[in-house]
């Protein structure tokens, strides 16, 4: 797999064209027994394409929250979410199903890999549930499995693969729709040192190309390495860096 | 979504959790075949007593004396005139009118040389083996006679003949029933048993001797056969008039046959129907069976639930695919269900051909629609389960 060099900012990244996302002073609470935990508290925020943006803070400081908002899984109480400049808050859930389907891609963890389906057919589900043609499906997924290195294990089945491989598959899974966002939670949280590189190393390739990372991690040598760097705390974001303004 | 792959996606489901498909639909299995064989029996009971009942064709009005009132004058309406044997007689001479059978049963001993047996004894006319449908395999039946006294002749059953005979030639033979002797001059070609009544264990004498021979007043029945052209209700209304006129009041009972078919025909259809809404018992057991089946299933896929939804299935898709899961389950097991009540009449059909099992193809398909049916609603909650869960409660459930 040819990795792209992570520190060059090539030129497309730069360009700054309309945000992908646009937060508006988004709030989420829970209700904890008595007590109202503000997940998210009046944040915003503003993805381009092409970010590389990581997501760090303590647990409950609510980075889940903000991935699932962005990600169209959760709502807010208030505030506006634009994606692609298209307000989401008031959409029906099947009609945020579709944007997802469309827009959004997910890397979890734990992989969430459908145990009885082939890597290949992990890969294809998306298309499947979007109701792509099945010839045009074989194609596109054909074309992933050998662009992931996973061509000769595309038969296998989730655990007959590697950690690092069932990533792949996993991440696969989630740009075969070709999103605008690719939202990855502890990405390399279940993953050995060198599986770990080579899935960030898959990622960044895939933000080089275009897609808007957002990586949210505890892990601060991952964290450290996207271009732009939240923290988050108590629900809000407390830091917001630029790359140029880190001294790597 | 397309339906193919909702499809494929539904039956790889199935095959990996193969155990437990088999025993969910094992439920539906036991019921549908016990839907499809109580009803194919109860069928095949309806059928073989309409053809029991039928046999003799649906164009016959039987006539008996006696008619089922409640008088106040008990004593004077009580005197029922006998059917005679000219009542027979003018009947026969009726519009519309094809065969006349006067009936007079009993039952007597048959000697011939050492040999005797017991039998049942038929007074008939000439007319009985096109009224009734029999044939003679042996000599002839009995002749027409006009007014005389019928000669002294007898037609046996198949089994009479067997029986008696052994071998020899009854034709022409002299035999004895109830002391009075008479000539052996047909045989009637074996017709099998009637509601237990072995037919081809009888002798046909003509109707007067009978009567003398039983000592009797009357017929005990007389049957006639219309002809096509004509319907029963007519011809009901045409013999009473004309037996009206010749008694002088209403003092018989006639029966048509499609009258009685058709009461027969709806209590055994009840009947049927009955049956089969009691095997339905088991088939709503094997519904529970899927609902617990897939409520559990519901709950171990969570996270797969939550995955799904993150990769933009809608609500409706996800419902659809556990929907279909359940649909699929249960008519896999209406399916089997079917296969196993086919085998059942075919060992039934091998070693009890008499069985009355009559697989009734529209209640078949009724019973396949049904375990279908049943997955369908069996999987709505489930499914409904399914398709509300919170994604990311889900997603977060391993």
């Amino acid at each position: 797999m040819s990795v792209a060099n992570r520190s060059s900012s090539s030129p497309s990244q730069l360009k700054s064209a309309e945000p992908v996302v646009a937060l508006h002073e988004i709030n989420r609470h829970f209700q904890l027994g008595e007590q109202t935990v503000k997940a998210l508290d009046a944040v915003s925020l503003e993805l381009l394409a092409g970010d590389y943006v990581s997501v760090m803070g303590p647990s409950g400081s609510g980075k889940s929250t903000l991935l699932n908002i962005l990600g169209l899984l959760d709502r807010p109480d208030a505030g506006a979410y634009l994606l692609n400049g298209a307000p989401t808050q008031d959409l029906s859930e099947e009609k945020r199903a579709r944007l997802r389907q469309q827009n959004i891609g997910f890397v979890f963890q734990s992989y969430h890999l459908i145990p009885r389906m082939s890597a290949r057919e992990n890969i294809e589900l998306p298309l499947i549930l979007a109701g792509t043609a099945p010839k045009e499906r074989a194609r596109m997924v054909s074309e992933m499995l050998e662009r992931l290195g996973l061509t000769a294990r595309a038969s296998h089945l989730p655990n007959q693969l590697s950690g690092g491989q069932r990533q792949r598959v996993a991440i696969g899974r989630a740009i075969i729709m070709k999103p605008k966002l690719l939202l990855a939670d502890e990405p390399t949280g279940n993953l050995d040192t060198q599986s770990g590189a080579d899935v960030v190393t898959l990622l960044e390739e895939l933000n080089t190309q275009g897609i808007t990372l957002v990586v949210v991690t505890h892990d601060v040598e991952l964290g450290k390495r996207a271009r732009r760097q939240l923290r988050m705390v108590d629900g809000r974001i407390q830091s917001d860096l630029r790359q140029s303004d880190v001294s790597d | 979504m397309k339906a193919p792959d909702l499809l494929k996606m539904v039956t790889r489901t199935i095959n990996f959790g193969r155990t437990r498909a088999v025993l969910t639909s094992l439920g539906i299995t036991i019921g549908i075949a016990a839907v499809a064989l109580l009803t194919s029996i109860g069928e095949g009971v309806r059928s073989y007593v309409m053809d029991e009942f039928s046999q003799f064709g649906a164009r016959i009005i039987a006539i008996n004396p006696g008619k089922n009132v409640t008088g106040g004058m008990g004593g004077i309406l009580s005197t029922v005139r006998p059917l005679s044997l000219q009542d027979a007689e003018a009947l026969r001479q009726a519009p519309y009118v094809e065969y006349v059978v006067p009936v007079v049963q009993g039952a007597g001993a048959i000697e011939y040389k050492q040999r005797t047996r017991n039998v049942d004894i038929f007074g008939v006319s000439a007319d009985m083996p096109a009224a009734w449908r029999f044939a003679v395999a042996q000599g002839r039946f009995l002749p027409r006679n006009n007014d005389a006294r019928s000669s002294p002749y007898a037609v046996i059953g198949h089994k009479v003949k067997q029986e008696l005979f052994q071998g020899e030639s009854p034709l022409g033979q002299l035999i004895r029933i109830g002391g009075m002797r008479f000539r052996v001059i047909g045989v009637i070609e074996p017709k099998g048993d009637m509601l237990g009544f072995d037919l081809d264990d009888t002798a046909y004498i003509p109707a007067d001797l009978a009567l003398d021979l039983f000592n009797r007043e009357g017929l005990m029945e007389v049957d006639v056969i219309f002809s096509p052209a004509t319907d029963s209700t007519y011809m009901s209304a045409l013999i009473k008039k004309m037996l009206i006129q010749r008694h002088g009041r209403e003092d018989f009972t006639l029966i048509t046959q499609d009258q009685m078919l058709t009461s027969l025909n709806s209590i055994l259809s009840v009947l049927t129907l009955a049956v089969g809404l009691l095997g339905s018992i088991s088939l709503l057991v094997g519904g529970v069976g899927i609902l617990t089946t897939m409520t559990t299933s519901v709950r171990e896929r969570t996270s797969e639930i939550g995955l799904l939804r993150a990769l933009g299935a809608t609500r409706a898709q996800v419902l659809s695919l556990f929907l279909a899961e359940a649909v699929t389950l249960s008519t896999i097991g209406g399916v089997c269900g079917l296969l196993l009540m086919g085998v059942v009449t075919a060992l039934a059909f091998l070693f009890a051909p008499e069985f009355p099992i009559r697989p009734h193809v529209p209640f078949l398909l009724i019973a396949l629609l049904l375990s279908s049916l049943i997955g369908l609603i069996a999987g709505v909650v489930p499914a409904l389960q399914a398709s509300r869960l919170n994604p990311i409660d889900a997603l977060r459930t391993e």
